[in-house]
């Protein structure tokens, strides 16, 4: 397995590092990360070339990066993650393209992968990403008529508004939520080293 | 010659249909009976379960896996507790491997007796509901003896399972609905451990799976509605994303368990059923086949777990319990409880993509940690949403009563479509 996964970092950087992509290898998963421009240019040749043969597209998701690290983050906000898979290899490789913050667009892989239709459709109805050539860019999972994109993290997680049926309108009207979001458990970061050498610990730190 | 003007229809097919598998919106553009575009409408059973994990602890976030899709829950909880554990760098105790894979095929034929009813109910077969319920039944006592629920679990833990198999199983009390008669004849498999319980299972099973094949295999009314409906050549599936009983059923050998094995099954011997023509006749023909490869898988498991004993869950109390005893007695313990049921534990920064071999397909958990005690970002790879998005494709020039039967074809779980 490790063996392939080097193979498969080699060939990726002999292919895509002079056109300015970056690939590494982590927890033995191969993530490729090239820019906007180049996506279709790309996926064409991940998909066509020999070396690779990704004749899947298994999942693609935005990714809103603005709270990460708590606010520490300072690249582009939104990113678009391609998992890709070779049946004929028997490999995977993740594939990452950051988006301009202005404006979330990139290029539609529809016509590499038919599987990106309502994958991209729910990129767009999460966050709001944009996908240019997309056939039929529609909300898929919220309701008909929702304001915003709820995945975003600036999104509050009971949502904006709330809905009832109204006896004397005689019909559903939609009010602003009258619950408050209730967190129990305060998100917190701790770096302490205890995973640094990769392997099962179980020593104590007393970090307790 | 004047034709008369024919107008196209637009149909509306659910949410509030039998047929729909729960929620789906279907609209249909039909040409007289004949589809001409099929137009799902997902989304009303959206929960958020993503953006919910990212306001929860890796712990806490476990029991919407079950929440997904809620006939096959231990593979959800599969794929999240391999992702958590990926990312922690910990290896889970042997038998521990053991009872997940068994449970994982429990699971698998779970799925695929309620897939076979409630298909043969959607296009005509009434009985085979009965029969496949029948057995459905004692696998759900077994999630029961296990876990102490029978449809969410949470069974799986990430470090291991929550606890080791029970000595005993459950029995039946006489009631107005049970006689003393009844009663001894429902417990008598019940008089062991919980595998032996499993091992009388699986020596009946393939004899129930005969029986839904007298039903079905060669029933002349299911071939004329399964044969060369919702065909998907081998290059399309792939097109398509399709995984799982799908792709095999077009005829690619692919299936994690052995070619990205998991826990423990390169040990295992298993054998992976494909179709040839990729249409529903084959897809239900790959898919009862499965049934009685599962069964074989549990068998062995059952075998190795009777001759084999040990730990269930890691030792390592920053991410699992201490056990109870210790808590009252031992300081560090009681810290550990603590922290590990207020705070949880922190994940270093990285992301990670596990997938199982899910009942449907390819279930995968895309995992990213900016080092906090919480999932920074969750996306769910389910299998139902990428077949459902296929059903335009697949439906296209068939009749209205054969969208039904591609439905039933896809295993289409509401909870996982729409997430």
């Amino acid at each position: 397995m490790s063996d392939s996964i080097q193979k498969l970092v080699e060939l990726s950087r002999n292919q895509f590092e002079e056109s300015g992509g970056s690939c590494n290898e982590a927890l033995g998963e191969v993530t490729l990360e090239i820019s906007r421009g180049q996506l279709l240019e790309t996926c064409k040749i991940l998909r066509d070339e020999r070396g690779f043969s990704f004749e899947e597209l298994i999942d693609l998701c935005a990714v809103d990066y603005s709270e990460f690290g708590n606010g520490s983050w300072d690249g582009s906000r939104f990113a678009v993650v391609y998992h890709l898979l070779s049946i004929t290899h028997n490999h995977r490789l993740r594939l990452r393209v950051f988006l301009d913050n202005q404006q979330p667009v990139i290029d539609s892989v529809v016509d590499i992968w038919a599987t990106a239709n309502w994958f991209e459709r729910e990129a767009f109805d999460l966050y709001g990403v944009l996908f240019e050539g997309h056939p039929d860019l529609r909300r898929i999972l919220t309701d008909y008529g929702f304001i915003g994109h709820p995945f975003r993290k600036d999104f509050p997680l009971a949502g904006n508004v709330e809905m009832r049926y109204d006896e004397e309108k005689g019909r559903v009207i939609y009010e602003p939520v009258s619950i408050e979001t209730r967190i129990n458990i305060p998100r917190v970061i701790r770096h302490d080293h205890r995973f640094a050498d990769g392997s099962s610990s179980e020593g104590e730190n007393g970090d307790a | 010659m004047a034709m008369p003007e024919i107008r196209n229809y637009t149909l509306n097919f659910g949410p509030q249909h039998p047929a729909a598998h729960g929620v789906l919106r279907l609209v249909l553009e039909m040409d007289g009976e004949v589809i001409e575009r099929a137009d799902p409408h997902i989304g009303l059973l959206h929960r958020a379960t993503e953006k919910l994990a990212e306001t929860r602890t890796y712990n806490q976030a476990l029991p919407y896996m079950d929440r997904l899709d809620y006939v096959s829950m231990m593979c959800n909880e599969h794929a999240y507790v391999m992702a958590v554990e990926k990312m922690l760098g910990v290896s889970v105790p042997v038998r521990a491997r053991y009872i997940r894979v068994m449970f994982d095929e429990i699971t698998r034929i779970l799925n695929h007796l309620m897939w076979i009813g409630a298909h043969g109910l959607d296009i005509g077969a009434m009985t085979i509901f009965l029969y496949a319920f029948r057995e459905r039944e004692d696998l759900m006592d077994c999630y029961e003896a296990v876990s102490g629920a029978r449809l969410h679990a949470a069974y799986y833990r990430p470090g291991g399972v929550y606890r080791d198999l029970p000595d005993s199983m459950p029995k039946y009390e006489t009631s107005k609905w049970h006689n003393t008669k009844d009663v001894e004849r429902l417990n008598r498999n019940r008089q062991g451990s919980m595998l032996d319980f499993i091992e009388d299972f699986t020596d009946r099973f393939p004899t129930c799976v005969d029986e839904y094949e007298t039903l079905l295999t060669e029933n002349r009314i299911w071939k004329q509605r399964t044969v060369d409906i919702g065909i998907v050549t081998p290059e399309r599936a792939l097109q398509l994303g399709f995984t799982g009983p799908m792709i095999r059923g077009s005829g690619i050998a692919w299936d994690l368990r052995k070619k990205q094995p998991y826990e423990v099954y390169e040990q295992l011997d298993f054998d992976i059923p494909v179709g040839t023509n990729g249409d529903t006749y084959d897809r239900y023909l790959v898919r009862v086949e499965e049934m009685r490869q599962s069964n074989r898988i549990i068998r062995q498991c059952v075998k190795w777990l009777r001759e084999n004993s040990g730990p269930v869950m890691l030792d390592n109390h920053k991410i699992t319990p201490p056990r109870r005893d210790d808590v009252k007695g031992d300081m560090e313990s009681l810290i550990h409880h603590f922290k590990l049921f207020t705070e949880g534990y922190c994940i270093p920064e990285g992301e990670v993509y596990a997938a199982v071999e899910h009942p449907k397909g390819e279930f995968g958990i895309y995992m990213i940690s900016d080092g906090a005690n919480k999932p920074y970002r969750l996306k769910i790879r389910a299998p139902g949403f990428v077949h459902l998005s296929a059903l335009d494709e697949m439906s296209r020039g068939h009749m209205l009563a054969d969208v039904v039967a591609i439905l039933g074809t896809q295993d289409i779980v509401f909870g996982e479509v729409d997430r």
